[in-house]
C-alpha cells in the first residue's frame, strides 16, 4: 500500500524536484499521536529536570497502576468516539459495578459468579443503549445520558453508602503483585489494563470488526451502501464500551477492596479527553487506541507531577490540571494544524 | 393528526399530565397568600429559572454545533464572586452596590463565555473539549475565591433575586422570562437566529456567504456565559450564600436534556427557544412531582432515568414507526397504491 501512496506523480518527474519533499514528512495521520507523544516526553522530562525522585521507575510503572480503571474505560470509548458516537454512561456502570459488587459479596455470593455477572450486565447496558441509538436513531449523547441516569439511579438504589468487600478472592487479588525488573512490582488491574490496550489494538487493527468500526466512523451510509453490517458493529461497540466500563468498575473494586456508588462520577468525561488528546477525532473514524494510552498517560503524569509538587491544594490541583489541559490542546493544536 | 405529530405535543403533554398529578398531591396548589400566588406551581416556576437560562444560552450554543460543559463552573464562580464582594460591603442591604455587584458577577460569567468562545472560535478546539477545560478548573477557581468556605450574606436585596416576589409573581421567574423573550425577539424577529442556524449548518459555507461565523460562534459562548452567571446568582441568592462545590452540579446535563426535550438538534443548524422553555419546566416539574408523589429519595434518579428514557423514545420517529405505525390506517399509501 505504502508504495502506491508514495510513488510520485507522472508531472513532478519532468519538473525539478521540489526542495522541500525531501524533508522527512510522517504520514498524516500518525501526526496528532506523535505530537502527543513529543509532548509527553517534554513533560517527562520537564519532571526529571525539576523534580527530586522523579528518575525512579515506579513513577512510570504507578502511571499504569493509578490509571488502570481510566484507561480500560477510555479504551471502551475509543471504539465508541471512531464510529462518531459518544458514551456518558461509562462513569455510571462504574458506580453501578462497584456498588453490586460490593453488595453481592458482601451477601455472601461466590466471587467467581459475581464477577462474570456483573461484567455481563454492563455489556448488556452497553448494547441496550447500543440498540436504541440504532435502531431508533436516538442522538448517542441523549441515549447514554440516560443510561447515566438509569445506572447511576440504580447504584444509588441499592446502597448509598461505602461497601467494604472481605471476600477472600477479591482480598487475594487485591494483594497480589507482579515482580518486573529490578525489584519494581506491578499490580494485577495494571497488567489487565495493558492486555485490555493490546487486544483492543490488535482488533481495531487486524480484524474485519475493526475495520467496519473505521468505515462506520468515516461515513455510516456509504458503510451501508457497501454492505457493511453497520447495526451490528455499532450495536457491539457500545457493548464493548459498557463492558469495558463494568471491567472498569471491578478493577476499581479490585484497586480499594470497597464499592461506592458515587465512584466514577465524572469519568466520563477524563475518558473522552483522554481519547481527545490522543489524537481520536469525536467525529469518528480517525484515531488509535495507543492514541488513548498516551492520552490517559498524560492525564496520570498530570497527577504525578502534581503529586511530586507536594504543595498544592485541592482547589489549585483542579485549576493546574485545567492550565494542563489548555496547554496541551492548544500545543497539539498548533502542531497538527502546520502539519497540514 | 397535527397535533400528534408536533415535536413538542409528548413534552406538553407529560407536563400538563404531571401538573394535574401535583393538583392532587400537593397540599397547595395555586393559591394567593400574603399578597402575592403561592404553591406547588410557584415553586416550579421558581426553581426552574436557574435550568430555564442555563438551558437558553446553551440552546444557543447548540444551535452552532457547539456544546456548554463549563456552565455549571460559571454559576459557582458567579456566585462566589457575588458573595464574596457583598459580604465585604459596609451595608449589604444598598441595593445600588447590590445591582452593581450583579452586574459585575454576570461581566465576569460573560468573559468566562469570551474565554470559551475564543477556544472554540479562534483556536479551534472541538467545544466539548474547549468547555471541558473551564468545567475542570473552573470549580478549582470558585474554591479558591470563597477560599473553600461557604461564604454567607445577609442581603435583603440579593437574596430578593430568588425569593422575591414582583407582580405576584416570583422574581426569579420574571428574570428567566425576560432573558427568554429578549432572545426570542433577537433571534426571530431579526436575521440573528437565521445567522445562528446558518453557523450551525455549515461554519465555512456561512462565511463564504459573507457571515461573519467566528464571531457569531464566538457571542453565543459569552451569552451562554452570561446567562449561566445569572442563574448561578439565582442559586446562590436563594440560599444567601456561595458553595462553590455544590452550585450548578451536573447542571450542563439537565440543560442539554431541556434542550433536546424541546426539539433542538445536537448537531446544530435549527433551535426552538419555546421548546427549551418547556423541556426545562418539564424537568423542574418532574423534580418535583417525583417528590410530591412520595417516591422514595433514593430512587428519585431511577424514576428521572425511565421518564426520560420514554420521552426520547416518544419524539423518535422511528420508534413511533416501529411502535405505533401498524396501528395507523394508512389511507395515504393506499390511494397511491390504486391510483
Amino acid at each position: 500500500m505504502k508504495t502506491t501512496i508514495d510513488a510520485t506523480p507522472e508531472v513532478a518527474q519532468n519538473a525539478p524536484v521540489n526542495p522541500r519533499r525531501r524533508v522527512y514528512r510522517p504520514n498524516a495521520k500518525y501526526i496528532p499521536i506523535l505530537a502527543t507523544l513529543v509532548l509527553l516526553l517534554a513533560m517527562y522530562v520537564g519532571g526529571l529536570a525539576n523534580l527530586a525522585h522523579f528518575d525512579d521507575p515506579r513513577v512510570v510503572v504507578n502511571l499504569f497502576r493509578d490509571n488502570a480503571v481510566l484507561l480500560v474505560v477510555a479504551i471502551g470509548m475509543t471504539f465508541v468516539i471512531l464510529t462518531g458516537g459518544i458514551d456518558l454512561s461509562v462513569g455510571a456502570v462504574i458506580s453501578l459495578t462497584t456498588t453490586l459488587t460490593a453488595t453481592l459479596l458482601q451477601g455472601g455470593w461466590p466471587p467467581l459468579l459475581v464477577l462474570p455477572l456483573v461484567l455481563v450486565l454492563g455489556a448488556l447496558l452497553g448494547s441496550g443503549m447500543g440498540a436504541v441509538i440504532q435502531y431508533f436513531k436516538v442522538e448517542p449523547f441523549i441515549a447514554t445520558l440516560a443510561g447515566l441516569f438509569l445506572a447511576r439511579g440504580l447504584a444509588l438504589y441499592i446502597n448509598q453508602e461505602s461497601i467494604p468487600i472481605r471476600d477472600k478472592l477479591w482480598v487475594t487479588l487485591s494483594d497480589l503483585r507482579i515482580p518486573l525488573f529490578d525489584g519494581v512490582k506491578t499490580t494485577l488491574i495494571a497488567v489487565v489494563a495493558l492486555v485490555v490496550v493490546l487486544i483492543a489494538a490488535a482488533v481495531l487493527a487486524w480484524t474485519r470488526f475493526g475495520r467496519n468500526v473505521y468505515a462506520i466512523g468515516g461515513s455510516a451510509d456509504s458503510a451501508l451502501l457497501m454492505g457493511l453490517p453497520v447495526a451490528r458493529t455499532r450495536v457491539l461497540v457500545y457493548t464493548i464500551s459498557g463492558f469495558c466500563a463494568a471491567l472498569g468498575g471491578v478493577l476499581f473494586t479490585i484497586n480499594s477492596t470497597s464499592g461506592h456508588a458515587l465512584q466514577g462520577a465524572g469519568t466520563e468525561l477524563d475518558a473522552i479527553a483522554a481519547c481527545v488528546i490522543g489524537g481520536v477525532l469525536l467525529t469518528g473514524g480517525s484515531g488509535y487506541v495507543f492514541g488513548t494510552l498516551l492520552g490517559v498517560m498524560v492525564f496520570g503524569l498530570i497527577s504525578t507531577i502534581i503529586n511530586f509538587q507536594g504543595d498544592l491544594n485541592s482547589a489549585w490541583t483542579r485549576i493546574v490540571v485545567g492550565i494542563l489541559l489548555f496547554g496541551f490542546i492548544v500545543l497539539q493544536r498548533l502542531v497538527t494544524r502546520r502539519a497540514r | 393528526m397535527t397535533i400528534l405529530k408536533n415535536r413538542l405535543f409528548w413534552p406538553i403533554a407529560i407536563l400538563v399530565a404531571m401538573l394535574i398529578v401535583n393538583v392532587f398531591t400537593s397540599h397547595q396548589f395555586l393559591t394567593i397568600h400574603d399578597g402575592h400566588l403561592f404553591g406547588t406551581l410557584i415553586d416550579i416556576l421558581r426553581g426552574s429559572a436557574p435550568l430555564m437560562l442555563v438551558a437558553l444560552g446553551m440552546t444557543l450554543v447548540i444551535s452552532t454545533g457547539g456544546i456548554d460543559l463549563s456552565v455549571g463552573s460559571v454559576m459557582a464562580i458567579s456566585g462566589a464572586v457575588a458573595c464574596l464582594l457583598i459580604k465585604d460591603l459596609s451595608d449589604q442591604n444598598a441595593i445600588g452596590a447590590v445591582l452593581l455587584i450583579v452586574a459585575v458577577a454576570i461581566g465576569v460569567s460573560a468573559l468566562l463565555g469570551l474565554w470559551n468562545g475564543t477556544l472554540v472560535a479562534v483556536v479551534g478546539i472541538q467545544p466539548i473539549i474547549a468547555t471541558l477545560i473551564l468545567m475542570v478548573a473552573g470549580r478549582g477557581l470558585a474554591q479558591l475565591i470563597t477560599d473553600g468556605q461557604i461564604i454567607n450574606v445577609q442581603s435583603n436585596p440579593y437574596a430578593s433575586i430568588a425569593t422575591g416576589f414582583f407582580l405576584t409573581l416570583p422574581v426569579a421567574f420574571l428574570i428567566a422570562m425576560a432573558a427568554v423573550a429578549l432572545t426570542a425577539v433577537l433571534t426571530r424577529r431579526t436575521a440573528l437566529g437565521l445567522l445562528l442556524e446558518s453557523v450551525g449548518g455549515s461554519p465555512a459555507a456561512s462565511r463564504l456567504a459573507g457571515i461573519r461565523a467566528r464571531r457569531i460562534t464566538m457571542m453565543v459562548y459569552v451569552v451562554s456565559g452570561a446567562f449561566a452567571g445569572l442563574a448561578g446568582l439565582i442559586v446562590s441568592a436563594d440560599i444567601k450564600s456561595a458553595d462553590s462545590i455544590h452550585a450548578g452540579d451536573l447542571i450542563e446535563l439537565d440543560a442539554i436534556l431541556a434542550v433536546v426535550i424541546g426539539g433542538t438538534a445536537l448537531i446544530g443548524g435549527r433551535f426552538s427557544i419555546i421548546g427549551t422553555v418547556i423541556g426545562a419546566l418539564l424537568i423542574q416539574t418532574l423534580t418535583v412531582t417525583v417528590v410530591g408523589v412520595g417516591v422514595p429519595p433514593k430512587a428519585t434518579l431511577l424514576f428521572k432515568a425511565v421518564i426520560v428514557v420514554a420521552l426520547c423514545l416518544s419524539q423518535s420517529p422511528v420508534f413511533r414507526e416501529k411502535v405505533f405505525g401498524r396501528f395507523k390506517s394508512r389511507p395515504a399509501v393506499r390511494a397511491e397504491v390504486t391510483a
